[in-house]
Parts: C-alpha cells; structure tokens; sequence
C-alpha cells in the first residue's frame, strides 16, 4: 500500500487537501475573484445585510465584505506560508545539529528549547511587536521566530534514529563529510515529518495572525485581513451578524482544512497504520 | 606468507552501559578484549563467532566508525587512530564494508546507481561521464544490469540490494573488504550467489577480505585462514582445513559439532552447549562455565593465544591434550 492509495482513502484528508486547494485558488485569483475593490468605500451602502449584489454584506465604510475575505485569504496564506518556513528553516537546522551530534550540542539546543516553551507564546509576540511597526513582514517573521520549537524535537528526533542506520554508517565508511550526511542523507529521509509538521504549522500561524490583526496590532487596515474584518464585526454584532459570521467561518474553516490535510499526510505516512 | 597488511594490536573496546545521574549501577561490556590479529596480502580470514560476542565490533574498529578503548590497528604499517582527515580519507578509499542487512544499509531516498556512484564523487574521481560510464561497467559486474541504474532500494530484492551494496564498496578499488555477515539476511539459494560473487570479485580485483559470519559452512567456504571469537576475545585461530579436521579449543569443537549434517549416517561427536555466556567479566579463562573440560587452573589463570603448533593458535591451557 503506497502513500497516496492510503491518502486516497482518507476522506478527511481529501476534504482537507480540497480546502487548502480551494484557498489557494482564491488567493490567486483573487483579483479576478472578487467582486469590488476590496478598499471601495461607499457611504451609501454602510452595514448593508447580504443580498444578490453584496452577498456577505458590507462594513461599516460600505465595502464589500466577500472582496476583502478573497483578498484576506492571500495574507492568511502568505503569513502562513512564510511563518512556518521561518519556523521550518530555524526548526530544523537546530533539531538536525541537536540530533546528529548529540552530547553537549544537544544539550544546549534542547534547553533552549525548553526555555523558549517556557514563555508564553502570544504574549511574547505581544511584547516583541509593541516595540516594532506591526507591518506583515514583521509579523511574519515573528511568528516563525516563536514558533520553531515543536520542528526542532522531530527533526532531532529522527535525526537520533536515523543517524545510527546502516546507510549512514555506510556514507561515513565512504568518507562523506557531516554535512553531506546530514543534508543528503538523514534529511530526505526526515522530510515526511517535517511536511506534516509545516502543514499543521500554518494552521497555528493562520490562527496567530487573525488573533493579531483582531487586536489590532497585526495586518493593519485598509489592508484586509480576516482578523480585522472581524474587529470590525466585533463593533457592530449587535447590528451586522454577517460582519463577525464570514470572516469566523473562514478562519475556522482554513484551519480545520490544514489540519486534516497534516493530519492526513501524517496517517498516510505511518507504516503502523498501514493495512 | 604474502605481506602483512593489517595488523591489530591488543585492542580493546569498552561499553558503558547504564551510568546516569540516577542509576549508579555501572556496567560495562567489554565487546572487544585485547585482540591480536593479522591480515595478509591476498588472503580471506574468516571471522567466525556466535552473536553478541565482538565480531561486528572489531569490523566497526578496523574501518575507524568506533575508536578504541585502547590498542593499535596497523594498516600498511601506519597506525590509522594517528591519522589526520587527508589520510583517512584515502584510509577510507582503501578499506571498505559491505553490510550484514542489505535493507538498511541503502538510502531509501536515493536510486542504484546514485548510491554506487556517491563514493567517486566524494572522493573527486573522473569526470560526470566516466564516473556513470564506471557505474554501469561495475553494475553488470556484480550482476545488475543497466536497466536497473534508475530503480531505488524498494523495488530490489535481498540478493540484488546486497549485489548493490558490494558495488558501492567495490567503486574505490579499495584493497581490503570486510564483509559483515553479507549473507545472513539472505535466503540459502541467494547466499551461495552472492558467496561467489565475492569470490569472483575477489580474484578479478586482487582483494583482501575479512569474512565475518556465524556460520559456519559459510566461513569454511570463504576462508583461508579462520578465526573464532569468544566473548571479545579470539580462542583459536588456523587455516581452514585445520579449524575443520582437528579443532583445539573446545568451543571451536562445540561450534563443530552443532553443525547439522546431511548423511544420516555420519555421526559426529555430538558435544551439547551447555549453560549460557557468562556476561560478568571474572577470573580466568572466559569459556569456563560452559567447558566441559573445566579444571582448576580454569579459574585462576586466563589462558592466552598461543601458538600451538606452527600457525595454530589457541587460547586453552590443554589446548592439544584434550
């Protein structure tokens, strides 16, 4: 049984992958997408409730609120993508020096580890952005900069387990150097988990920036973004449901997706689950 | 005899097992104990003991994947702990090891020929042209054919992931093989191909080996000269045709008589094993508590290699008499 007959016959992966395939999609085509601009402002039309022209309403300037979510879904994306690659980039150079030399490097690495799981990740964002513009490449990067602990303990781990297989010993009786080891030798055979860890990493990082931007202290306005949109719903729930509703949704939607879809690579993955 | 080419000196290897902050109970394993072994020019030695008693550690020793507790390995007369990265590098171009599980010892993720090729490209051997050209030539040597360059481990079987891993091996010209255990993974009808394969090979590239295996019918194959290991430590070593018609030490005899045999008729001197291997280090001759032959001096003195006759060695203090 291969990989993808096993994926295959996963449902909640299928859905998942028909998710994130869907956002991407919306992403890309956003411009064409989208039926306004999503910065039009039209004073005549403030909080109007969805109907045929405007189908999740508009907000409280007039602008259409299925626009901004298309254009939101391409900052939830890229945020996603390039936290979780900060993450994916620090994660595993550390794991994989931690796991293949083990002894003094490790220990230090892993206590660094520790401490930095220690803090309290959203408040330590909280505290790093205070002092910084909160512009989306800030915002990026910092997510990724807390979020590199969890890759670090898989990639150590089966750094640990595959550094004593027989091929590695055979890369080494042939004279291959350590890096050549670690990056063409344990490394591709390490990157199954690492996927699945970078796919439910970008659900964590989607959910961190919207939980920012609805603070207000991540994607700023006019630039839409999920988690603003909803601090605008956050004003207006007693009159505009349709506000806090879509924008919810998505989030929740978008999250679940990239979790069934990590999910999913995962169970595909485990020889253990394997009929 | 042709010229010496590897010669181990009273080397050792340690294991500590068991020492944490919380477990005072120390213990170590002594898996390599003060073992003297020479290799010549041109010749198999045979390696032959039950598992768990040192062999794969004294390969891991002579290709320099472990260092020593102590003791001196001499290859062309250079000590290769002493060596500095340039020359282990050519150490390494020199002497090979062909693994026992030829599962394991492929890279998953890298095609036939990728893996036979890597040791050139390391080493910066040939251009890209000949080093494929060089590839397929030792490919169809070992009995691949072209076809199966591109294929990875997966769709191999036993025998052809082994002819895989002799190739990798062989791509240096390296003068000396150790062969660890490189059937016993295998079926019966795939070991005796791959058995003459290396036989073969040996005489078409002028190779050294040293044959490890526990078994025994393997070994008397291969070898010219054989070795038994007991708990870390050699107890009898001759040419082959001695170590079969007239063993000395009386765990080579043990090996022997397990042996099954196929005439029903032939009885050999059936010994029984006895006991299990002491773990303990104690006093004495290691093998004491399985010997039938145990006698006082057993347990005071530990018996050394010694050469009984000419070119027979054993570690018995009745060796010869029993």
């Amino acid at each position: 049984m291969n990989f993808w007959e096993t994926f295959y016959k996963n449902k909640l992966a299928l859905t998942g992958s028909g998710i994130v395939l869907l956002l991407f999609l919306l992403s890309l085509f956003a411009p064409w997408i989208a039926p306004y601009d999503p910065g039009q402002i039209d004073l005549k039309n403030v909080l109007a409730s969805p109907s045929l022209s405007h189908l999740f309403g508009t907000d409280q300037l007039g602008r259409d609120v299925l626009s901004r979510m298309v254009w939101g879904a391409r900052i939830s994306l890229k945020v996603g993508f390039a936290a979780t690659g900060v993450a994916i980039l620090i994660g595993t150079l550390l794991g994989a020096a931690a796991g293949y030399y083990g002894g003094w490097t490790d220990s230090a690495i892993m206590r660094f580890v520790d401490i930095m799981l220690c803090f309290p990740t959203f408040f330590l964002i909280l505290a790093v952005i205070a002092f910084l513009e909160p512009s989306i490449w800030n915002i990026m990067i910092i997510i990724g900069l807390t979020g590199w602990m969890g890759v670090t303990r898989l990639v150590r781990a089966d750094f640990i387990s595959l550094r004593e297989r027989d091929f590695v010993q055979a890369a080494r009786s042939i004279g291959a150097g350590d890096l050549r080891i670690i990056f063409l030798h344990i490394l591709p055979n390490a990157m199954a988990s690492i996927l699945v860890a970078a796919t439910l990493g970008i659900a964590g990082a989607i959910l961190t920036e919207s939980a920012l931007s609805f603070l207000g202290i991540g994607v700023q306005p006019p630039t839409p973004s999920w988690g603003n949109i909803l601090t605008a719903g956050k004003d207006n729930i007693d009159i505009a449901w349709w506000l806090s509703l879509y924008p919810g949704l998505a989030i929740l939607i978008t999250v679940v997706g990239y979790n069934l879809l990590g999910e999913g690579i995962r169970d595909s993955l485990d020889p253990r689950l394997k009929k | 005899m042709s010229a010496l080419l590897v010669e181990i000196k009273k080397i050792n290897k340690k294991y500590n097992l068991g020492s944490g902050i919380l477990n005072s109970q120390k213990r170590i394993v002594h898996a390599v104990n003060n073992i003297d072994l020479q290799l010549y020019r041109g010749e198999t030695l045979g390696l032959v003991g039950e598992s768990g008693c040192g062999k794969s550690t004294l390969a891991r020793l002579i290709i320099r994947l472990e260092k020593p507790s102590s003791g001196h390995i001499f290859f062309q007369g250079e000590d290769i702990f002493c060596y500095n990265k340039e020359r282990l590098k050519t150490y390494r171009r020199n002497v090979q090891l062909i693994f026992q599980d030829p599962y394991s010892s492929l890279n998953p993720r890298k095609s036939a020929a990728s893996i036979i090729k890597e040791p050139l490209i390391i080493h910066h051997i040939g251009k890209s042209n000949e080093r494929e050209e060089s590839v397929l030539e030792l490919m169809a040597k070992v009995g691949l054919n072209k076809e199966q360059a591109d294929r990875y481990p997966h769709e191999f079987s036993g025998g052809q992931r082994q002819r895989i891993g002799i190739a990798r091996a062989l791509i240096l010209r390296p003068e000396l093989i150790i062969a660890d255990e490189p059937v016993s993974a295998l079926d019966v009808s795939i070991q005796a191909q791959i058995l003459n394969l290396l036989k073969d090979l040996k005489q078409d590239f002028g190779l050294t080996y040293l044959f490890i295996s526990h078994d025994l019918n393997v070994i008397r194959h291969m070898s010219d000269r054989i070795a038994v290991m007991y708990l870390g430590k050699i107890v009898e070593m001759a040419a082959n045709s001695d170590i079969y018609n007239r063993p000395l030490h009386p765990y080579t005899r043990m090996l022997l008589s397990a042996l099954p045999s196929c005439d029903p008729k032939m009885k050999r001197r059936s010994m029984v094993i006895r006991g299990e291997a002491q773990m303990e280090e104690a006093i004495g001759c290691s093998f004491q508590s399985r010997c039938p032959y145990k006698s006082v001096i057993c347990s005071d003195a530990e018996p050394l290699l010694k050469e009984i006759e000419n070119n027979r060695f054993c570690a018995c203090h009745f060796a010869g008499s029993i």
